[in-house]
C-alpha cells in the first residue's frame, strides 16, 4: 500500500483542451502548459478567506484501489459534513484557466497607409463566464479513531495521536504499509496537536460510483493555520516532486511567509518556432527558472481576477464552479461577467518544485492585499513576409534581424538552451540570414498555398 | 575592538550603505516587486515631512540620515499596489519621531510604525518576509556580523539579546518537534530577520536607556514574536511584537533610568561605555 500525502506520486492526466483561440487584446491565445507537461504534478485548491479553509486534493492515482491509502495531517477534526468528494474537471478547468500562454501577433505591412491601426477593436471582452463517530482508543499506542465516515468511494478515519511511533504501528498493522522515515515525519505534526485525515477507497462505493478514476477529496474547516503540509510527503519520495497550488482568495494574491515567492519570467518575445515546442519550452524555462531561485522558491504562474482574463486560455469559471471548489462567498447568478467586470475571487497559481534538502519545513502561506494582475505568457511576432519595395520596408528588415537575435538571445537564456541549435531551428528567421533574393518570387510560391 | 579606522565614524552611514547595496540586490537581481521609482518617492517623503516637521515643531535639525535610512528599510520591507502608500507610510513614520513622544523620546522605531499603521490602515500594503533568497540572507549575515565586528558603533546589545533569545526559542521548538535541524538553519536564513535584528529592534533611540532595560525589551520582543507567529499564527511576528512593546520602553526607563543615546555626530561626545555602543537604524 501506498503512503501518499497531497497525492504524491499523483499526476493529473489532463484532458488537453482544444482551447479555442479567443480573441482577446493582448494578441490571439494560442497555446498552454497545462500541469499535464509535468510528470508527477500533484493538484491542490485552496480557498481560503479569514479563518475558512477549503481544500480540494487532486487525485490520479493510477495503481490497484486497494492499495490506495491518503494520509493528510489537518488542525482540525472533521465532521462528516466537512468532508465531501469533488469533480476532477474543476480542476481542470483552474489548470486551463491559469496555464502558461503564448500569444501571437503578426506584422503589418510595413509599406501600408496607417489607417489599419484604427481598426484596432475595443478591448475585447474576455468571454463572460458563463457519520459515523468513532472513539474507539487503542491507549497503549496512543491512537485515537476520532471519526470515521464513508464518503463517496472513500472510507475516511480522522485519527488523532499521542506518539508517533504509536500511530507508525497502528497504521502498519491496520494494513497500511508505511514507508521507514515516516515516524519521524509524523512526529511534528503530533506535537502541535494535529489531527490526521487517513482515506482509503471503498471498493464497492467505488464500483457504484461508474468513474474509472479516483475523485478529488475536499475538506472544509476552520483554522489559524494556512499551511500545507508537504514533509510527509517527501519519506517515501524517489526526487523532486511538482505541486501546483490554486489559491482562490477574497483579499487578493496569495504567497509563502516561509519560503521565497517569485513571479516566473514572464512577456518575452521568444521566435516563433516556440508554437511548435512549447511542450519543451515551458518546462525548461520553469526548470531554470527554479534552479534561479536557488530551488527554495514556489513560482507564480498566474494571479488574476477571476471574473475575467487576457488573453483567456480558457473561460474564467462559472460561479457554480467557483462555489463546488469551495469558493462559498459566490452566489449563483452574482454579478454581471465579462467586460472585465471583476468578481470578489482572486485566483493564485503557485508552482513549486520541492525535495527534502530545499524545502525542510511544510509551506506557510499569507494572503497579501496584492490585486495586481500577472500572467506567465510569451509572444510570438511573425514577421511580415509579403513585398516591400518601399524605404520603411529596407528600414523593418533591419529592425527585423535584430529582433530576432533579440528573441534568440531571449529563448536560450530561458531555457539554457544552445543559441546555435535556437538559430538552426529559426530557420528563415535565423538572424543574420539575409532574405531570400528572390523575394519577389515568394509571391507565387505562396498564391495557392 | 576600536572602529576601523576606514569606516566613518557615524554607524549610519554604514547602515545607509548596507541597505541600499540590499536593496540594488533585492530589485536588481532577486527580483523584489518594488518598482523603482518607489524608493525615491519614500525618501523624498521621508526628508520633507522631517523638514516640514523640525520647522513646525521648532527643533533643533537632525539632518537627514535618519529619513533616508527609514526610507531604505520602508523600501524593502513595505510592498504595496497603490502608488501612494509608500510616500503615506513614510510621512507617518517621521512624523511619529515628532509626536508621539515620551520623557523626551519618541517612541516607535519609525520604520516599524510606518509598516504597522500602512498594513492596518490601507488596504494596499502587506511586507513578505521570505522574499530574501538563501545566498543573499547569508551574505547578509556574514556582512551584518563583519560590520559589528569592525565597528563598535554597529555592534548593539539588543541586537545580540533579541538574536539570542530568538534563536534559543526557535531551536527548543526544532528540537521539541523533532523537526530536522535543517529547518531551524532555514527560518534563520530570512533575511526580513537581518533587516529586523540590525536596523529596527537595535535602533537605540526608542530602546531602553539603561543596558538591563535593553536586554529584557529584546528577550520580551523575541518572546511575544514566538508566541504569535507560532500560537496565533500570525505572520510578520516581528514587526508586530515591537509595535506592541515599544509603548512600554518609559515604563522600563523609569524603573531602570540611565544616560540618553546621541548620535555621534548629533553634537554629545559618544559614551565610552561599552553598552552605550549605538547600533542602528533611525533616530
Amino acid at each position: 500500500m501506498r503512503f501518499p500525502l497531497l497525492a504524491t506520486g499523483l499526476m493529473a492526466a489532463l484532458v488537453n483542451l482544444a482551447a479555442p483561440a479567443a480573441e482577446a487584446f493582448c494578441g490571439f491565445y494560442v497555446g498552454k502548459a497545462d500541469t499535464s507537461l509535468f510528470n508527477d504534478a500533484s493538484q491542490v485548491v485552496l480557498v481560503r478567506d479569514g479563518e475558512r479553509t477549503v481544500v480540494t486534493m487532486s487525485n490520479d492515482y493510477k495503481g490497484e484501489l486497494t492499495d490506495f491509502a491518503l494520509v493528510v495531517p489537518v488542525p482540525v477534526v472533521l465532521k462528516r459534513e466537512q468532508i465531501h468528494v469533488g469533480e476532477r474537471r474543476h480542476i481542470e478547468r483552474l489548470d486551463a484557466y491559469s496555464a502558461p500562454r503564448l500569444v501571437e501577433y503578426f506584422d503589418r505591412d510595413p509599406c501600408a497607409p496607417v489607417q489599419m491601426e484604427k481598426r484596432m477593436s475595443a478591448m475585447g471582452a474576455a468571454p463572460g463566464a458563463k457519520g459515523g463517530g468513532g472513539g474507539s482508543m487503542d491507549k497503549s499506542l496512543g491512537v485515537t479513531v476520532e471519526a470515521q465516515y464513508t464518503v463517496g468511494e472513500y472510507d475516511i478515519l480522522i485519527l488523532s495521536a499521542t506518539e508517533s511511533e504509536g500511530l507508525e504501528t497502528w497504521l502498519r498493522e491496520s494494513g497500511y504499509k508505511i514507508p521507514p522515515k515516516a515516524s519521524k515525519a509524523l512526529a511534528p505534526y503530533i506535537k502541535q496537536d494535529m489531527k490526521f485525515f487517513v482515506a482509503k477507497v471503498n471498493l464497492k462505493e467505488q464500483k457504484a460510483t461508474g468513474f474509472s478514476y479516483l475523485r478529488p477529496l475536499q475538506m472544509a474547516y476552520e483554522s489559524k493555520k494556512f499551511m500545507l503540509p508537504i514533509r510527509l510527503g517527501m519519506a517515501n519520495a524517489r526526487g523532486p516532486q511538482d505541486l501546483v497550488i490554486y489559491a482562490l482568495t477574497r483579499q487578493g494574491r496569495v504567497e509563502s511567509s516561509n519560503y521565497r515567492t517569485v513571479k516566473v519570467p514572464s512577456d518575452m518575445d521568444v521566435p516563433v518556432y516556440v508554437k511548435e515546442e512549447f511542450n519543451q519550452f515551458y518546462p525548461a524555462l520553469f526548470s531554470k527558472a527554479h534552479e534561479k531561485a536557488e530551488k527554495r522558491a514556489l513560482l507564480t504562474e498566474y494571479v488574476w481576477d477571476m471574473g475575467w482574463c487576457d488573453p483567456c486560455a480558457a473561460d474564467p469559471l462559472s460561479n457554480e464552479e467557483l462555489r463546488a471548489l469551495g469558493v462559498y462567498w459566490v452566489n449563483e447568478g452574482d454579478g454581471v461577467r465579462g467586460a472585465m467586470g471583476g468578481v470578489p475571487v482572486t485566483l493564485t497559481r503557485l508552482h513549486a518544485r520541492y525535495d527534502g534538502e530545499h524545502f525542510p519545513e511544510d509551506l506557510v502561506f499569507q494572503v497579501t492585499n496584492d490585486k495586481q494582475n500577472f500572467q506567465a505568457r510569451y509572444v510570438l511576432r511573425h514577421a511580415f513576409k509579403g513585398e516591400m519595395k518601399c524605404d520603411e520596408g529596407k528600414e523593418y528588415l533591419l529592425q527585423l534581424d535584430k529582433r530576432h537575435r533579440k528573441e534568440a538571445e531571449t529563448l536560450a537564456e530561458l531555457t539554457g538552451w544552445s543559441l546555435g541549435t535556437i538559430t538552426k531551428k529559426m530557420g528563415a528567421d535565423a538572424p543574420g540570414k539575409k532574405p531570400a533574393k528572390d523575394q519577389e518570387g515568394s509571391w507565387y510560391q505562396k498564391l495557392w498555398k | 575592538m576600536p572602529p576601523a579606522t576606514w569606516l566613518p565614524r557615524d554607524p549610519r552611514l554604514l547602515q545607509i550603505a548596507f541597505l541600499s547595496t540590499f536593496l540594488m540586490l533585492g530589485v536588481g537581481w532577486l527580483g523584489f516587486d518594488v518598482p523603482p521609482w518607489q524608493p525615491p518617492l519614500i525618501a523624498l517623503t521621508a526628508c520633507a515631512t522631517q523638514w516640514a516637521m523640525t520647522r513646525w515643531m521648532r527643533t533643533p535639525p537632525a539632518g537627514y540620515l535618519s529619513p533616508i535610512i527609514t526610507s531604505l528599510g520602508l523600501s524593502l520591507l513595505l510592498r504595496t499596489d497603490a502608488f501612494w502608500v509608500g510616500p503615506f507610510a513614510a510621512a507617518v513614520a517621521i512624523s511619529s519621531k515628532f509626536l508621539l513622544r515620551a520623557r523626551g523620546k519618541h517612541l516607535f522605531n519609525p520604520t516599524n510604525l510606518g509598516l504597522v499603521v500602512a498594513m492596518l490602515l490601507t488596504q494596499h500594503a502587506w511586507c513578505s518576509p521570505s522574499q530574501w533568497g538563501h545566498g543573499a540572507a547569508q551574505w547578509g549575515w556574514f556582512a551584518a556580523f563583519g560590520l559589528a565586528v569592525a565597528h563598535r558603533s554597529f555592534r548593539s546589545d539588543v541586537s545580540l539579546a533579541f538574536l539570542g533569545a530568538w534563536v534559543l526559542l526557535k531551536a527548543a521548538r526544532v528540537f521539541y518537534l523533532g523537526a530536522p535541524w535543517t529547518s531551524l538553519q532555514h527560518q534563520l536564513s530570512a533575511g526580513g530577520l537581518i533587516l529586523f535584528t540590525f536596523f529596527m529592534i537595535s535602533d537605540p533611540k526608542t530602546t531602553p536607556d539603561h543596558r538591563a532595560g535593553r536586554v529584557l525589551f529584546a528577550v520580551a520582543v523575541a518572546g511575544l514574536a514566538f508566541f504569535l507567529l507560532h500560537g496565533l499564527w500570525w505572520q510578520n511576528a516581528l514587526v508586530w511584537s515591537l509595535a506592541l512593546l515599544s509603548p512600554f520602553t518609559p515604563l522600563i526607563d523609569r524603573l531602570l533610568p540611565a544616560n540618553r543615546f546621541q548620535w555621534p555626530s548629533g553634537g554629545a561626545s559618544p559614551r565610552t561605555d561599552a553598552c552605550a555602543s549605538p547600533s542602528s537604524q533611525p533616530a
